[in-house]
């Protein structure tokens, strides 16, 4: 697989880092990470940004992870990017909420690096 | 003195329980994310008196709070176990880092019960650094309160919380 560019949103710096550096133990090739605090910023980033993977925390501030999905999805931005939540929520409705609203993977905080393999590495093979 | 049984959702769920829920939530996230294992230990007097405390706002079946109350010490040993660089003062990485775990520590409790998982919402976590403050409300009538240990290092999770509807 050559390198990937991936769009991280979260309001903490630290989780940030931790999917970063969960995804680099994963295996994939991280050519460009991108990184956003909030839905908004995210919204941002991808108008100034191609990028292959989007990983999003859903509980944010200023746009959460729902609304930024939806604004993805109705602004027509980041087409056949796959888009994985990693958030603390667990219940089945928040997941089918998040599936419906154009998520292709849904990973639960706390999370390992061989859940992160197992849910995102299929999707950049696919996508 | 044990505590009544409360009406969750319709659905009476004993506070021993969400007890025994937050000691395994606890030491999943510190198990996963900082390698760590987590166990309860009895609550020393004046525990975390010049602290770092995270607080998660509950809302939806349950309304209170969930806080995090730990030593300057342990924050930047549970920031250190999680982003692998030792931070040297509690800056905003530690602040940072306390408010994530509690987060997860949050989303995993209500995660084991199911009156809880889709039914409890989560704010995003508020860290306040200092001494001599009190954050809980006395008069919740669920409160859990448990002290842990990881490696050798002391902190301390409550629960504040009233049933809704």
């Amino acid at each position: 697989m050559s390198g990937t560019t991936v769009l991280i949103v979260d309001d903490s710096s630290v989780m940030r880092k931790i999917v970063e550096r969960a995804l680099r133990q994963a295996g994939l090739n991280l050519t460009k990470v991108v990184e956003a605090g909030s839905g908004r910023e995210g919204l941002d980033a991808l108008a100034r940004e191609q990028v292959d993977l989007i990983v999003s925390d859903i509980n944010m501030p200023n746009m959460d992870g729902l609304e930024f999905l939806r604004q993805i999805q109705s602004q027509g931005l980041a087409a056949g990017v796959p888009v994985v939540m990693i958030t603390t929520e667990s219940g089945e409705e928040h997941v089918r909420e998040a599936l419906s609203a154009g998520a292709q993977g849904y990973i639960r905080k706390p999370f390992t690096p061989d859940q992160v393999r197992e849910r995102v590495l299929p999707l950049l093979v696919t996508a | 003195m044990s505590q009544p049984t409360p009406l969750i959702a319709g659905k009476e769920v004993e506070v021993a329980r969400l007890e025994e829920y937050l000691d395994r939530a606890t030491d999943e996230v510190f198990n996963t994310m900082m390698g760590v294992r987590c166990a309860p230990t009895p609550i020393g007097p004046g525990a975390n008196r010049e602290s770092i405390s995270a607080v998660i706002g509950l809302a939806g079946a349950l309304s209170g709070s969930l806080v995090l109350q730990t030593s300057s010490e342990a924050a930047r040993r549970m920031a250190e176990k999680m982003m692998g660089m030792a931070p040297e003062e509690v800056d905003e990485m530690v602040r940072d880092a306390v408010g994530e775990v509690c987060n997860m520590v949050a989303g995993a409790w209500k995660g084991f019960e199911s009156s809880l998982a889709s039914g409890c919402l989560l704010s995003t976590p508020t860290v306040v650094a200092g001494s001599s403050y009190e954050l809980f409300n006395q008069k919740a009538p669920i409160r859990i309160e448990r002290g842990y240990i990881f490696e050798t290092l002391p902190f301390t999770v409550t629960i504040s919380c009233e049933p809704q509807g």
